[in-house]
Formats: structure tokens, C-alpha cells, sequence
């Protein structure tokens, strides 16, 4: 079975000369939810940003068996949907129905079909009632809801998530939460909350200074790198 | 985005909401030009063009105080060449300058008012306007409120560490303070407008905006187009006539 992400030797150095991915070799298949984790700065977020073509690095990176490069923008990017950490900056149509409809609208459907693939989204993530409000009116779970109602609209194969549980609260990740595996597309995630990364992923991939030096379960992951938060001891 | 009345206005659903905006574009734009080439009689055509607009202002249920208040915010600027002109010995032309000025800027206050960027820029990319002028303006709007949002985040964080509010005459300390938080306001909004330009792109941004609205004339545009047209150049040859 061909892989939706096939990554290999994925280098990217920012322009200031630090070096953010030394080599990423990576692989996502149909159906699979993958955990991406590691410290700050490690990078997962570059990582995730050459899925998109937002960044462009060393290596190949193929989408759907579409190699990722100018050319294949538009298809790349009808196939991945990245849903950002800030909800804030993912949102920056008038209202909420505009906001979704961006990336249909993009995309070449027609006004009417855009609005209506929209509004499907909406109904998807439970969000249909704010379609007509301004994004900013809205809590930090439904700007989430509204960020992922966006990427839905462009119907993609896979999803890629940055922390998505920041900023909600323990009712606001439950949604989240199940919205998630409702969902039939492959998704990534990239994350801190091992609770939720358990809860939600079959795989998880650890990055330790721009290369991914160990793959397995969430919980092996976990255990070896000691990536859990422990409370300090109290006398 | 907590202040954008505008934008709140924009999105009524009065008659003159319901406009294309290419009839409203083009029933300012002649409006502009009547006024902006009038000489003769202005206080009468200034007050029947004042009139004209409030009418519409209210027809359009924006609140007429807010509305009249932010047309002001072109005073500034003219009441400093009308100053020159009046010491010039030129009273007269001082006074016409701060009229034409303000009821253009209420005028344009108005179109603003009642069509939805989106549509208005869209209006206007189909009445010829250069694309890439249309995308600078929306984002410039786009990222004003960007800026003030970071001005508000970093209002908050300062008077949370006990910064207080005061003038800054005769106080070196406050002005430096003040000018180095500026900087760091657009170091910030810069962060933050290439996080929102890389989330518009990774939705395929292709350079410009596609409205969510399709563009008809309507019966009722036409009616406007043909008043809205006919109604500053009829009251500029009436008063001209009768006086």
C-alpha cells in the first residue's frame, strides 16, 4: 500500500543559520493517527510546515504520491489540511462562514457550492448555529472547532494538527477529543499532552534535535524519554 | 478584533446594505466630484448635501452621532490648511476646505459603512480598480486590527505588572519606556501578520480575496444608480439657479 507522507531526508535550515531538521525520514499510511513529539524547538512544527509546502528544505517530501514542490501547490495542499496552534491567526475572515469557505473559494468552487460545502463543515464540528458571527466572538473550543470546520471544507486526506489541545479546557479537549475520531481522515499531531496523545494515537514519532530518533507507541515514547509530567515532591 | 464597528455596520441589512456596490461606488464617486468642484454657494449645497447624507445614514440605521464623530477624524489634517488659508486672508477657502473635506470623508464613511470589505473590494475590482491596489488595501485593513490587537495585549500585560496610564511631558524615563514598547508592538504585529499570511496560504491563498457573494444588479440598483447619480448634480444646478 503506497504511504499518504513519505518523507526522506528532510533538511531545513532557517535563514539566521540554524538548523531546524538534520535529515527526517517519515512515513504516514491510510487510517493511522501519529503523535509527533518532542521538546520546544525540536522540529515538529518545521516539520509539518514542509508537509504543506509552506517551507521548502533538502530531501523529498511526497503527499498522496504527489511530490511537494511549487508546482504541485495547489494539490498538496487540497489534500493536507494544517490547523494551526493559535486559532487567533487561523481566522481572519469577517465571519465564520466566510472563514471556512476561504479555502473552497480558493480551491475554484463557486460561491454557492463554497458556502454550502461551508456550512457542511460547520454541521461536522457542531458549528453550524455561528456560522453568520465574527470568529472573535467565539471561545478558544469553538475557534478550534471553527480552524478544523476550515480545513474540512477543502475535504483533504490527511490532517495535521498543531498543539491542538492549547488553550481549551479539560470539556473543550474531551470534544475535541472525540471530534477527532470521528473523523476518517489520517492525521498527525503534533503535541505536549501525552494524555490526549495516547487517547488518540496508534503511533507516535519522538524529535530530538530536527531528526526523528525514535519511533513506537505513545506510551514507549513516553517511557523513554520520560515525557510525562510528574508533580514535584512535596516534604 | 474588539472595535470593529465598521465592520459591524457593514453587515446591516438596510436597502442601501442590500446595494450593489457598484452603483454605490459609483453614486459617491459623482457625489465627490459635484462637491469637490463646486464654488459657488457652498454653505447651501454643503447643508443640502449634509442633510442628504444623514437621511441616508439614518435610512441605513447607523447610529448617526458614530457615524458623524468618525468623519471627523479628517479635521485634523484640513483644519491645518484652512489655518494656513485663513491667515493667508483666504477665510472663505479655509472654511470650503474643511466642508468638502469633511462631507467627502462622510460620504466615503458611508459606502464603507454599509458594504462589507469583501464586496466593497470586490465592486471595485469589477469596475476596473487595479487588483494589486485592492489586495494592499485589504490587507492593510486586515492588519491594522492586527496591530491594535497586540497594543491591546501588551496594554494589559503592563498594567498587570503596574504600568500606569499618564502623559509622558517632561518625563524622559516614560517616553523611552513608550518608544521601546512601540518597537516591540511592531515587531510583534509583524510575527503575527506572517502567522496569519502563512495559515491564508496554507489554504491556498492565490493573491486576492474570492467573495463569498456573487455580484447582480438588482431593479432596485438601477433606481439607485439613477438617483444617486442625479440627485448631487440636480441640488448643485438648483442652488447655483436660485441663487
Amino acid at each position: 500500500m503506497s504511504p499518504l507522507i513519505l518523507v526522506r531526508g528532510l533538511r531545513y535550515r532557517y535563514d539566521d543559520g540554524t538548523a531546524a531538521l538534520n535529515g527526517v525520514d517519515f512515513r504516514l499510511d491510510t487510517g493511522e493517527t501519529v503523535a509527533l513529539l518532542g521538546a520546544n524547538g525540536s522540529g515538529k512544527t518545521t516539520f509539518a510546515l514542509h508537509l504543506n509546502g509552506l517551507l521548502s528544505g533538502e530531501g523529498t517530501v511526497e503527499v498522496c504520491g504527489v511530490p511537494v514542490n511549487p508546482k504541485n501547490l495547489a494539490e498538496v495542499r487540497r489534500k493536507i489540511g494544517l490547523v494551526f496552534q493559535d486559532s487567533e491567526s487561523q481566522l481572519f475572515m469577517p465571519t465564520v462562514l466566510e472563514d471556512v469557505a476561504f479555502g473552497p473559494l480558493n480551491h475554484g468552487l463557486g460561491p454557492q457550492k463554497a458556502a454550502e460545502r461551508a456550512m457542511a463543515a460547520l454541521q461536522q464540528v457542531g458549528m453550524s448555529a455561528a456560522a453568520g458571527k465574527a470568529p472573535y466572538h467565539l471561545s478558544a473550543g469553538e475557534k478550534k472547532r471553527v480552524a478544523i470546520a476550515g480545513i474540512l471544507a477543502v475535504e483533504p486526506d490527511i490532517l495535521v494538527l498543531d498543539e491542538p489541545t492549547t488553550f481549551l479546557d479539560p470539556p473543550g479537549q474531551r470534544a475535541l477529543g472525540q471530534l477527532l475520531s470521528a473523523l476518517p481522515q489520517a492525521k498527525i499531531l503534533i503535541t505536549h499532552d501525552m494524555q490526549f496523545a495516547r487517547a488518540m494515537c496508534s503511533r507516535a514519532a519522538f524529535f530530538k534535535n530536527g531528526v526523528i530518533a525514535e519511533e513506537g507507541s505513545v506510551e514507549q515514547m513516553a517511557r523513554r524519554y520520560e515525557w510525562d509530567f510528574i508533580a514535584p515532591r512535596t516534604t | 478584533m474588539h472595535h470593529v464597528t465598521l465592520d459591524r455596520w457593514s453587515r446591516g441589512a438596510s436597502a442601501l446594505h442590500r446595494r450593489d456596490p457598484r452603483v454605490k461606488i459609483a453614486a459617491v464617486l459623482v457625489f465627490l466630484v459635484v462637491l469637490a468642484t463646486a464654488h459657488r454657494e457652498l454653505a447651501w449645497l454643503g447643508a443640502a448635501m449634509f442633510v442628504i447624507l444623514c437621511i441616508a445614514a439614518r435610512q441605513a440605521r447607523i447610529p448617526l452621532a458614530g457615524v458623524l464623530a468618525r468623519a471627523g477624524v479628517v479635521l485634523p489634517f484640513t483644519i491645518v490648511f484652512a489655518a494656513v488659508s485663513w491667515l493667508a486672508g483666504d477665510a472663505a477657502r479655509g472654511a470650503a476646505l474643511v466642508m468638502k473635506s469633511y462631507l467627502s470623508a462622510l460620504a466615503v464613511l458611508l459606502l464603507v459603512s454599509t458594504t462589507p470589505l469583501p464586496v466593497l473590494l470586490r465592486g471595485f475590482e469589477m469596475t476596473g480598480a487595479p487588483r494589486f491596489l485592492l489586495m494592499v488595501a485589504q490587507f492593510l485593513y486586515r492588519y491594522l486590527f492586527v496591530i491594535s490587537e497586540e497594543a491591546q495585549h501588551m496594554r494589559k500585560a503592563a498594567m498587570a505588572r503596574g504600568a500606569t496610564v499618564g502623559g509622558m511631558a517632561g518625563n524622559a524615563a516614560r517616553f523611552r519606556a513608550a518608544a521601546g514598547a512601540l518597537a516591540v508592538l511592531f515587531a510583534r504585529s509583524y510575527g503575527r501578520a506572517e502567522e496569519i499570511h502563512r495559515a491564508m496560504l496554507a489554504r491556498s491563498f492565490p493573491g486576492y480575496f474570492r467573495p463569498l457573494v456573487e455580484l447582480h444588479f438588482h431593479p432596485g440598483d438601477i433606481t439607485f444608480l439613477v438617483l444617486g447619480m442625479l440627485t448631487p448634480i440636480a441640488l448643485r444646478v438648483l442652488i447655483e439657479r436660485v441663487a
